[in-house]
């Protein structure tokens, strides 16, 4: 086909912007109805759905860490027994690392990407919604298990021999393993997605060098992801396995219990900078609109994001620095440990520098900036001390360890994705939160998260050790842990006067309007709430920030059609524009394949046979996605 | 309003796209860039499955344990079979790009035996393992990678029976069922290369340390 064809159909040349809209809004609105719910295919509306689920599990999680902390109030307290303790803080890490922290950090970016580079709708939308309805599927497994009395509770890691069937009979481990697999799959689909439309979509003209500092983070997380991921799937496999068909990898029958910490800590380590990157680039995004300026030390910020995200596949044996490992290989991971402290320093510095050089306007979004540098760089400084071998020896699975990953997951990146939520929900839902409710919440938050998790780090030093239901009275723990169950409990209100801001604010905030911040970035382009279409007319970018650089007038490529889904792909490096990409229409099929895959999944947690009868109906629904129907996307 | 419009900003045209083709080949297509993705997946996932044999090896008395190695003549024969795919492979990715749909789909045939051949091999290679996935760890992982490969080779005969079917229809002329047909011929190299370490670990590596 020549580009003579393309000419011949209607484009958005000469059309004024309410004709264009109209047009546009007919093009890419979601379809309506239940199937039509099933169907949708716009990244802003998958972005959407996966938030909330993430935020629902996020308060499943943090109810079970509200009854543990009860249990935990006094000595000798009997309000849960043992077992369903080992259930309800194994839920709580599983759910929170697997169900909330990596899967919120790429709903975000479901969402957000697309419109920072500039473009109308993810690569590959329907694998977006296909690895959406797989992520829901996999949470709602691990939680009807647990609500039935069949939940996993060997701990969120799953040391094997422990999790080995003849230590752990019942279904709970097979559940937990597979669960990985949901989740995985979702997190890998998503990653090809975000690279794909980082890659080859951005806005014609945005060069490598001017991508937003955000897009960049989740570009490097997506890598990470790519790699780190297929460690845990297969380690989960060989887990089934070993529990299924009598293989042997990590059983004491001739396995190695040590080969599963190895696996699972390849993939467990970097996945903290699976949540710590992107909340990276959430305080990058924050920190420049609200000190009125530019980032400072663009270049560094980038490269520590890369330095990170390389780095930290050499860190994975710091968490077995209590199995006996060689002296010069703990060294090496010792060393490695204290290296990532720089690249991570580094970000840190080019922060403050922006906060010091600009004018900083002291709104909710930037309170929970300033909240995550304090509490990030008391885990950091806790992190340095775990990273040298004879003081992790010490503390190995006492409550410091808690203390410190609890420091860098909601000082590294729980306090930023709040931010984060303040700074973009006006232009999700088109309503600002409220400012005088979100200091609250601030003050809330960080009050109650240092009073719950502080006093932790000497409890540990006093030898309170992890994942015990009760303690005896005469150990003298009693009145720490009151202080910390009553600080977690402010933390759990912090959030209920969130989630409260949010409601009232999406009901009857203040219209927010295109650009309520002055930022600089593309996702402020067009209204809030962004229309189906995302971009009127597709930007053209001449800068980093492209709404500071000509106040009232923005670079515009013309000349695509409007009666298919079209955008621009560009050229990987200096994002020249090479192609018309058509983007895919909705589809009910992704979902009906998720459901396929679900029932394979679920079916191969009791029998091998699953492989012969549930693959049939997943290449059924897979051909009925790919087979073209004739739709105008289909032509050339 | 709802438009869309810049916030307050006017549009001022710097561009015209219109004459840009619609759909190209190679590091220029998107879903090029997406099947790279999926294949640096697998490649992680192979270069994990190996590691973890690699690791077993090291910390067995004697590799491997307690069985033979599997026997050489159905693993190499598929190896050879492989190897001779990409012949056509290569041809096909030509045929595509030059939008040939004839040459293209008799390409495809051939394509679709030369996948289904080794499938056929595959079979009597599991029976040469000459131990079971319950034996030991060794049993194990040596099924486990060979499950791991033939998972990929199914997977992508299959894709290459629907695409040569959806090729002898009316869609067989649309351009960019063109570059679908040299992704997944992209594909196929993967399947043919990431065999070659993992025919190596179990085949030449038991015998080269015993």
């Amino acid at each position: 086909m020549t580009a003579m064809d393309h000419a011949d159909y209607p484009q958005d040349t000469n059309l004024d912007d309410a004709e264009l809209s109209r047009r546009l809004t007919r093009l890419w609105a979601s379809p309506k109805g239940l199937i039509g719910f099933f169907s949708t295919t716009d990244h802003k509306v998958v972005g959407r759905r996966y938030i909330v689920t993430a935020f629902v599990f996020l308060v499943l999680a943090g109810l079970n860490a509200v009854v543990m902390r009860l249990q935990l109030a006094q000595p000798d307290n009997d309000l849960v027994g043992p077992k369903l303790y080992n259930e309800l803080f194994t839920v709580h890490g599983t759910t929170m690392m697997f169900l909330f922290a990596v899967p919120v950090m790429e709903a975000v970016a479901v969402y957000l990407v697309p419109l920072m580079v500039g473009t109308r709708n993810i690569a590959f939308p329907r694998l977006n919604a296909f690895s959406y309805w797989l992520y829901v599927a996999g949470g709602a497994m691990l939680w009807i298990a647990f609500l039935v009395g069949a939940a996993p509770d060997k701990g969120w890691f799953s040391y094997a021999p422990l999790s080995e069937t003849q230590y752990s009979p019942g279904k709970g481990v097979d559940i937990w393993a597979q669960m990985i697999t949901f989740t995985e799959v979702s997190a890998l689909a998503v990653s090809v997605e975000i690279i794909c439309t980082v890659f080859k979509q951005r806005a014609p003209g945005m060069s490598l060098d001017r991508i937003p500092i955000f897009v960049w983070a989740m570009l490097a997380t997506s890598f990470m992801v790519l790699f780190a991921l297929p460690a845990i799937m297969l380690a989960s496999t060989g887990l089934i396995l070993d529990r299924l068909v009598n293989t042997h990898f990590f059983d004491t029958l001739g396995g190695d219990a040590l080969l599963w910490q190895h696996l699972f800590w390849f993939f467990g380590h970097p996945e903290v900078y699976l949540v710590f990157l992107p909340a990276t680039g959430m305080v990058s995004a924050i920190i420049a609109p609200f000190a009125r300026r530019p980032i400072f030390g663009y270049l560094a910020i980038v490269l520590s994001i890369i330095g990170n995200a390389v780095l930290s596949f050499g860190l994975w044996v710091h968490h077995m620095f209590a199995t006996g490992l060689p002296e010069l290989g703990a060294s090496f991971f010792t060393a490695s440990s204290m290296v990532i402290g720089i690249t991570s320093g580094i970000q840190i510095f080019c922060w403050i520098a922006t906060l010091w050089g600009g004018r900083p306007v002291f709104k909710t979004p930037l309170l929970f900036v300033l909240g995550f540098i304090v509490i990030f760089v008391i885990g950091g400084l806790s992190g340095l001390m775990i990273a040298s071998v004879p003081l992790d020896t010490q503390v190995h699975d006492t409550y410091f360890i808690v203390a410190h990953f609890h420091y860098v997951l909601i000082g590294g990146g729980v306090f930023p994705l709040l931010g984060a939520i303040y700074y973009w929900f006006p232009k999700i839902t088109g309503r600002m939160m409220s400012e005088t409710i979100g200091r609250w919440h601030f003050w809330l938050a960080f009050i109650g998260m240092n009073l719950a998790f502080f006093p932790m780090h000497l409890l540990g030093l006093w030898g309170m050790p992890r994942r015990v239901y009760s303690y005896p009275a005469d150990m003298g723990w009693g009145t720490t842990n009151l202080i910390v169950t009553i600080g977690a409990a402010i933390f759990a209100v912090s959030f209920l006067v969130f989630f409260w801001n949010a409601l009232v604010s999406l009901r009857s905030g203040r219209l927010a309007g295109p650009n309520p911040w002055g930022a600089g970035t593309l996702e402020w382009a067009m209204s809030s709430p962004p229309p189906p279409y995302n971009f009127l007319r597709q930007p053209f970018v001449t800068s980093r920030e492209p709404l500071w650089t000509e106040p009232g007038v923005l670079p515009v490529a013309e000349g695509l059609r409007v009666d298919r889904r079209e955008l621009i792909l560009s050229s990987v490096v200096d994002g020249d524009p090479i192609q018309i990409e058509s983007s895919p229409e909705p589809s009910i099929w992704p979902f009906l394949a998720a459901i396929a895959t679900t029932v394979f999944f679920i079916g191969s947690i009791f029998t091998p046979w699953a492989v012969v009868w549930g693959t049939p109906p997943i290449a059924v629904t897979l051909i009925g996605w790919f087979w073209p129907k004739g739709s105008k996307e289909e032509v050339d | 309003m709802s438009l869309g419009k810049p916030c307050g900003a006017t549009p001022r045209v710097a561009i015209d796209v219109s004459a840009l083709p619609t759909y190209s080949f190679a590091h220029r297509s998107l879903m090029w860039w997406g099947t790279l993705g999926f294949v640096s997946i697998e490649t992680a996932g192979f270069g994990l499955a190996i590691a973890t044999y690699l690791y077993f090896a090291q910390k067995a008395q004697t590799w491997p344990p307690d069985s033979p190695p599997p026997d050489l003549l159905p693993g190499t024969v598929l190896t050879v079979l492989l190897l001779l795919s990409l012949i056509p492979n290569q041809l096909i990715k030509g045929w595509a790009r030059a939008e040939d749909v004839i040459k293209t789909r008799i390409g495809l045939v051939i394509m679709c035996i030369a996948g289904i051949l080794p499938l056929i091999v595959r079979v009597f290679e599991f029976m040469a393992l000459n131990v079971r996935w319950d034996t030991d760890a060794y049993g194990s992982i040596v099924w486990l990678l060979l499950g791991l490969h033939t998972t990929h080779l199914v997977t992508d005969v299959i894709d290459t029976i629907v695409l040569t079917a959806l090729m002898f229809t009316r869609h067989g002329y649309e351009g960019r069922r063109f570059s679908d047909v040299y992704d997944n011929a992209s594909y196929w190299d993967f399947v043919v290369v990431s065999w070659l370490p993992v025919y190596f670990i179990l085949y030449w590596f038991p015998r080269l340390v015993s």
